[in-house]
């Protein structure tokens, strides 16, 4: 555990910041456009949800694999002038530690409100998964990994979860129920990529993609983008939306050796074991008051090893944790609840937080009815094709994955 | 002289500029695996880097290591990304703790060093050959020549000791 004081400064701004608006635009495979075009979409969908014109937006960041536009090119189509922008290289873990750094921004006074956005041709432009791109010529860091056939996040992080099965007698079929949970989300969402629910046989009998992974344990890659925007919690009283409140964020945390996290060990541990240490004490709860969790599912054991390590069942119980119904639609503590990277599609993190924004209002956009006003009347019927809201959730978690050795973290509550 | 070498059709280079890579794989061109030891305080470090892990610090030798271990994970691909190991599949992703300064500085800590499971004579080992392993599975090092003074290290099933089954992933 850190010192108290280390953590101090974050506990001061514990509820004064917030999550006023989210927006996104389809999930598919074949989005026929540029990702300059998406992103103006999904920002202004996220600002016509928040009520907020482009003289009220004056920051904006974004995250990408050098795979998509930047916030002056976008900002432009939009109307906005910017008083800070910052476009950051990389994927997954980038949303949670944005929103830190956005607090950051306006707290300097660099800027009063900001918009937070991914936009990717994930499935027909660049994909993490790899198609040999970069190995006609290896040097440096690629001679100790690349040349040996190790270059997609699959392979790499297998080692991680193999070593987990192997230490803890973790069964492939309960990882599998990762992905049959999401899916039951997935199922009432009508924004899903993937919208079918699937069962253990489906992701045990599909073919394998690197041990022990099957191609049902791996997310789908998809063509999107996604936005989220963040401005202080006196802001957020003159939005459209009811704020998400902002109790702690942790960004990119690693292991020792971030390099290598398999010299330092141990090898099934990831970085949510020290972020942890700085998200619950700023956040001023904990794991038990969670109501949904947002665990990062680019692999289902990905979600499995993070919910481990930030403290929601003991090291080793993850198996268990993830296949008794717990993290299930209707469960105690359900994990993605519109069906995460594994179905609903890849946006690197930003989807999920989005979710848990919008199960906070309550007003997760399943299949109820919606009534004159416009409010869905949720029916909290899980079976598929149903309702997927969490009644009266409170506090969510988000949980995000960059690597085993790199993770971020972020604690809303209902503003 | 940057090395220069090739690899199942992948052009593999190290320039004289990436010092401690260079003199890496020039012991292995060798066949000789050596490993940076700190002089603040004698520990050995892997991959290669430009300061010690540890503390920082940058004086240190290249100092000759046994090639000898155990699998302390594995991954064994089926679906290749790179087109020079389409051919190649299943093959196995090993990596493999050194009994040198296993367990040191602290618990977890070790040497650990990805390579494939190849044959003694170099080639990726066959399907037969890759059931055999898993965790557990003792390995020694060899070197695969990949150009003029460049070797890539890889491992090999250990002859030299009674082989026990390993811990293989369940579903076969």
């Amino acid at each position: 555990m850190q010192s108290d004081d280390v953590t101090s400064t974050a506990k001061f701004l514990r509820d004064k910041y917030a999550l006023v608006g989210v927006g996104e635009t389809e999930y598919s495979r074949n989005s026929g456009r540029t990702t300059r075009h998406m992103a103006v979409e999904a920002i202004r969908s996220a600002m016509e949800d928040a009520g907020l014109g482009p003289h009220d937006v004056d920051g904006m960041m974004s995250y990408s694999a050098m795979d998509s536009t930047m916030s002056p090119t976008v900002s432009a189509d939009l109307g906005i002038r910017l008083n800070f922008y910052a476009d950051i290289i990389g994927g997954g873990s980038s949303i949670e530690c944005l929103i830190g750094l956005a607090i950051g921004a306006i707290e300097a006074g660099m800027c009063r409100t900001v918009a937070l956005f991914r936009s990717m041709n994930g499935a027909t432009a660049v994909r993490m998964g790899g198609s040999g791109r970069g190995s006609a010529q290896l040097s440096g860091g690629a001679l100790f990994n690349t040349v040996y056939g190790q270059t997609s996040p699959a392979q790499m992080f297998s080692h991680s979860f193999m070593r987990h099965m192997y230490e803890y007698g973790t069964t492939p079929e309960q990882v599998a129920h990762v992905k049959v949970f999401h899916s039951w989300g997935a199922s009432n969402n009508p924004k899903a990529y993937y919208d079918q629910r699937v069962t253990v046989s489906d992701v045990m009998e599909s073919r394998v993609i690197a041990r022990p992974l099957h191609l049902l344990d791996c997310c789908v890659e998809t063509d999107n983008a996604t936005c989220i925007i963040v401005t202080s919690a006196e802001r957020a009283r003159d939005c459209r939306k009811r704020p998400a409140r902002i109790l702690s964020v942790v960004g990119r945390c690693t292991k020792p050796r971030g390099d290598d996290h398999h010299q330092h060990g141990p090898l099934t541990r990831v970085a949510g074991y020290y972020a942890k240490d700085l998200l619950w004490p700023n956040a001023g709860v904990g794991p038990e008051d969670v109501d949904i969790t947002g665990s990062y599912d680019a692999f289902s054991f990905t979600t499995l090893l993070q919910l481990e390590d930030y403290g929601f069942c003991a090291k080793g119980e993850g198996g268990e944790y993830v296949s008794d119904g717990t993290i299930a639609l209707g469960g105690r503590r359900p994990n993605n609840t519109a069906g995460g990277h594994l179905n609903e599609g890849y946006t690197h993190g930003m989807n999920m937080v989005i979710e848990n924004v919008r199960q906070l209002r309550g007003e997760a956009d399943d299949y109820c009815p919606v009534d004159a006003d416009g409010n869905r009347q949720h029916t909290y019927d899980y079976s598929e094709g149903g309702c997927r809201q969490i009644r009266d959730a409170e506090i969510t978690a988000n949980l995000g994955w960059a690597m085993p050795n790199t993770g971020s973290a972020l604690v809303l509550r209902r503003g | 002289m940057p090395l220069v070498g090739s690899w199942l059709g992948m052009n593999l280079t190290v320039d004289e500029a990436d010092a401690e890579n260079h003199a890496f794989f020039a012991w292995c061109g060798k066949h000789e695996l050596r490993l940076q030891r700190w002089a603040s305080n004698g520990m050995l470090s892997y991959p290669p880097s430009t300061a010690c892990p540890w503390d920082g610090s940058t004086e240190y030798e290249w100092a000759p290591v046994e090639g000898r271990g155990t699998v302390m994970s594995y991954s064994e691909v089926h679906h290749p990304i790179l087109p020079a190991f389409r051919d190649q599949v299943p093959y196995l992703l090993l990596l493999v703790e050194l009994d040198a300064q296993r367990g040191e500085p602290s618990e977890h800590e070790a040497l650990r060093v990805l390579a494939n499971l190849v044959t003694p004579e170099g080639e990726l080992a066959p399907p037969e050959v890759v059931r055999r392993v898993g965790i557990g599975t003792r390995v020694r090092m060899m070197f695969a020549d990949v150009g003029e003074g460049f070797a890539l290290p890889q491992w090999t099933i250990d002859d030299s000791v009674a082989e026990e089954t390993p811990w293989r992933y369940p579903q076969e």
